[in-house]
């Protein structure tokens, strides 16, 4: 390594010792008003009703299935959701829904910054709503400042009491709405009532009774800030042309007090309209401050705009100091160009493009998919075996799926194997055309061992490719499955 | 970069691009910039530590020279198996009763039990049977494969049971007994004779002549019926009632080529398989029988 070329890095300054541990600076948000927390507050409802309620929504499946709407039925291996079923082998839906997840997020954040952070997440929403108790019950920060100094003890101590207790039933509640995805939930909601529900049910209500009360009642954007690996991936997926809540310092600088900047503007001097009111940090729910620029920590909730406009109202100055802008109309104004407002580019039409993509393979293939299905395997040891009458004999696995809430009787066929015979092992089918046919039950997998013997002179060194088919004797849907056929 | 001023405290540069302090270490001009960590990151660091030290406490965990640290509540690994083992057997009570319940032609009928006494027999076969036998029941030389249709003690599903429950030539009273003589070795026949009567055997399946042999086939005819219909009939088709196996099929057990049906005659052969009634439970026994039987070949 050649050490002549040391490069110079710049120093600022010099501090006194810094700690490598951070202590914990306790965020306070105050309530605002405006379009964003309107925005916040309709979203909470509608996410959290969705989540409290939809367990209880009923679809009628017929007499062998359940009724419940979206349901994971863990013990018998399969997922409801309305009039879509899926089987453990079909997990790829699930990637395919993770992959399209995924875009979305991709796609929310080139066009509108960190839309499911500010507004979806679970984290900010949960977050939201337990603030909001603790602004209801202790009061606003300013209220909660007078009372460190003038209430009793006993009062103080009585509202944290009241306030834990809120957020314990909220916690409590949000870990059993989470158990009736996974059972019939009226009946474990009585059998919770009357204490005769499976322990593993109140094990996930205690869990996530738990994990709801630290996560958003003691961790709050602490979760964000360093738990949470999203927002280190997001600065690599936004750009200039992207709307995210930006400080308009090309309006706000020089910031200064109402009076100094009415004073600089009167002299003809340069003034910005920044009161330096600070009421967008306090309005913060991770305590940031928006002024210094998009940052890590900005959740980009939008409550900082709420917060400015209405001081902006009160001085009498433009709405929109800080609002959903980018970072390219902030320079443009600065340079006294129009701004420019660019939707469709290379990311957001690449994004959109793939959301189109997979979500049309993923309904194309949920449309066409079949209500049977069969596999084969073909056995390993041995290969083959030969009769004492000469024929040889392959024995298989079939594994036939019914996949409709009614038996099904399935006809087996075998093709590419001159003078076949297709047997079942044991006494399990009956005969009809000379075909041996099964009964597979209602939503079931049926496994069956397969013989398959010839007579016919086979080639030497035979592998002869074979298709075994699978024919429903009443309404004729068929599904085949491709194996061979081994001889000497 | 890191001095130390008057209060014998170290000053710290700060980075100018980020704005952020350095903690003081340096590479080659590199400095590491120091984002604190939150401290309660350090508490869950600190709890971690307390629960490792506890988990050695109550669990098995230091080893020693002869033994290792057992842990206060005396948790092993081998107790724990043998609770999850009485488990499985609890949960597959309902099965195993119907199983024995069930006469064997009940359970081949029922897909049900079909399917659960073949996944019992397939472990059952792979714990007893496949060192003999081999994994998938394709047998070997002198060892039968079970997946054909040729059985030297028949292949009904009570005849492949009883098989199994009594063994052949072992030391069970009731077992398979059924002698091969070796007809050269102790001298009741003639070396002429034998190769006659291997040549005639062989011609009943119509196995090829090997070159340069011309049999006589008229006197290894008189040779078998004099000799080897008692126990294989006079047209060669063998006797299940006393193990003598059909000598006009395509299966040979100890081979068909002429040398291997000449030692055959000449010594005898004397295949042993072990009883299993004592040392497998009936119900067990059953789903073997069943799980063989399925195999294919069963009669």
């Amino acid at each position: 390594m050649n050490m002549a070329t040391k490069v110079e890095t710049a120093v600022e300054e010099s501090i006194d010792d810094v700690p490598l541990y951070e202590a914990r600076r306790k965020i306070y948000p105050i309530a605002v008003h405006g379009t964003f927390r309107r925005i916040k507050w309709t979203l909470l409802i509608v996410t959290l009703g969705i989540y409290y309620l939809l367990p209880f929504v009923r679809w009628d499946r017929g007499p062998n299935a359940p009724s419940q709407a979206v349901l994971v039925d863990l013990a018998n291996g399969r997922f409801y959701f309305f009039f879509i079923e899926i089987w453990p082998q079909e997990i790829y839906y699930v990637t395919g829904l993770l992959i399209l997840a995924a875009l979305v997020l991709f796609l929310m954040n080139a066009v509108a910054g960190r839309v499911w952070c500010g507004y979806l997440c679970p984290q900010t929403v949960w977050t939201d709503l337990f603030q909001a108790i603790e602004r209801m019950v202790e009061g606003d920060p300013r209220q909660r400042r007078e009372k460190l100094k003038n209430a009793s003890r006993g009062q103080r101590a009585f509202e944290a009491a009241a306030k834990h207790f809120l957020w314990l039933m909220v916690a409590w509640w949000t870990g059993g709405a989470w158990v009736l995805y996974f059972a019939d939930a009226p009946t474990l909601v009585w059998q919770l009532f009357t204490g005769t529900a499976p322990l593993v049910a109140y094990a996930w209500i205690g869990i996530l009774t738990f994990t709801t009360y630290v996560l958003a009642g003691h961790m709050r954007e602490q979760v964000c800030t360093y738990m949470c690996p999203w927002p280190r991936i997001q600065a690599a997926l936004t750009d200039e042309y992207a709307f995210n809540v930006t400080y308009r310092y090309d309006r706000g600088e020089p910031r200064g007090s109402l009076k100094k900047t009415e004073a600089l503007k009167r002299e003809g001097l340069p003034a910005g309209d920044c009161v330096d009111c600070r009421q967008c940090v306090a309005a913060c729910p991770t305590g940031v401050d928006i002024r210094l620029g998009a940052q890590l920590a900005c959740v980009q909730c939008g409550l900082c705009i709420d917060a400015c406009d209405t001081v902006m109202a009160k001085v009498g100055r433009p709405a929109g100091l800080i609002a959903y802008d980018t970072e390219m109309n902030v320079e443009r104004r600065q340079q006294g160009l129009p701004p420019v407002t660019k939707v469709l580019r290379a990311r957001t039409v690449l994004y959109a493009g793939l959301i189109l993509l997979v979500g049309g393979i993923m309904v194309a293939s949920l449309a066409t998919r079949g209500s049977e299905g069969v596999a084969v395997i073909h056995d390993r040891n041995p290969l083959f075996v030969q009769l004492s009458d000469g024929a040889i004999r392959n024995a298989y696995t079939l594994r036939i799926v019914n996949k409709q809430p009614q038996p099904r009787r399935f006809a087996i066929a075998v093709d590419g194997v001159p003078e076949a015979r297709l047997e079942i092992a044991g006494g399990i089918s009956q005969a009809e055309n000379g075909q041996p046919v099964v009964e597979v039950g209602p939503d079931q997998t049926y496994e069956l061992r397969v013989l398959v013997s010839t007579h016919a002179k086979l080639p030497a060194e035979a592998s002869l490719p074979v298709t075994f088919r699978i024919t429903d004797v009443a309404g004729g849907e068929t599904s085949s499955a491709p194996d061979h056929f081994k001889g000497p | 970069m890191a001095d130390t001023n008057a209060h014998g405290a170290h000053k710290h540069d700060v980075d100018a691009v980020s704005g952020v302090a350095t903690t003081g270490h340096e590479w080659d001009g590199i400095r590491e910039l120091n984002n604190p960590l939150p401290r309660w990151w350090l508490w869950t660091f600190y709890a971690c530590i307390v629960w490792a030290v506890i988990y050695w406490i109550v669990y098995p965990a230091w080893p020693l020279v002869t033994g290792y640290t057992s842990g206060v509540l005396g948790w092993k690994s081998r107790e724990a198996i043998q609770v999850q083992l009485a488990d499985l057997r609890t949960q597959r009570a309902a099965f195993a009763d119907k199983l024995q319940a069930a006469s064997l032609e009940e359970i081949e009928a029922s897909p049900e039990l079909l399917a659960f006494a073949r996944a019992q027999g397939r472990a059952a076969f792979g714990d007893n049977c496949a060192p003999c036998h081999g994994a998938g029941a394709a047998g070997s030389r002198g060892y039968p494969n079970l997946n054909d249709d040729d059985w030297l003690w028949g292949g009904s599903l009570e005849q492949v049971q009883q098989t199994i429950l009594h063994g052949i030539r072992s030391t069970d009273a009731d077992a398979h007994v059924g002698d091969m003589p070796a007809f050269g070795r102790d001298a009741m026949l003639q070396r002429p004779e034998i190769v006659a009567a291997a040549d005639y055997v062989r011609s009943l399946s119509g196995l090829p002549v090997p070159q340069g042999v011309t049999p006589d086939l008229a006197k290894g005819k008189d040779v078998f019926e004099a000799n080897c219909a008692a126990c294989h009939g006079p047209d060669g088709k063998g006797n299940p009632e006393l193990g003598a196996p059909n000598l006009t099929d395509g299966i040979w057990l100890y081979g068909s080529s002429r040398d291997n049906v000449i030692a055959s005659v000449t010594n005898g052969r004397a295949g042993i398989m072990p009883a299993w009634a004592g040392r497998l439970d009936p119900t067990t026994i059953k789903a073997l029988t069943v799980y063989v039987h399925a195999l294919g070949g069963g009669r």
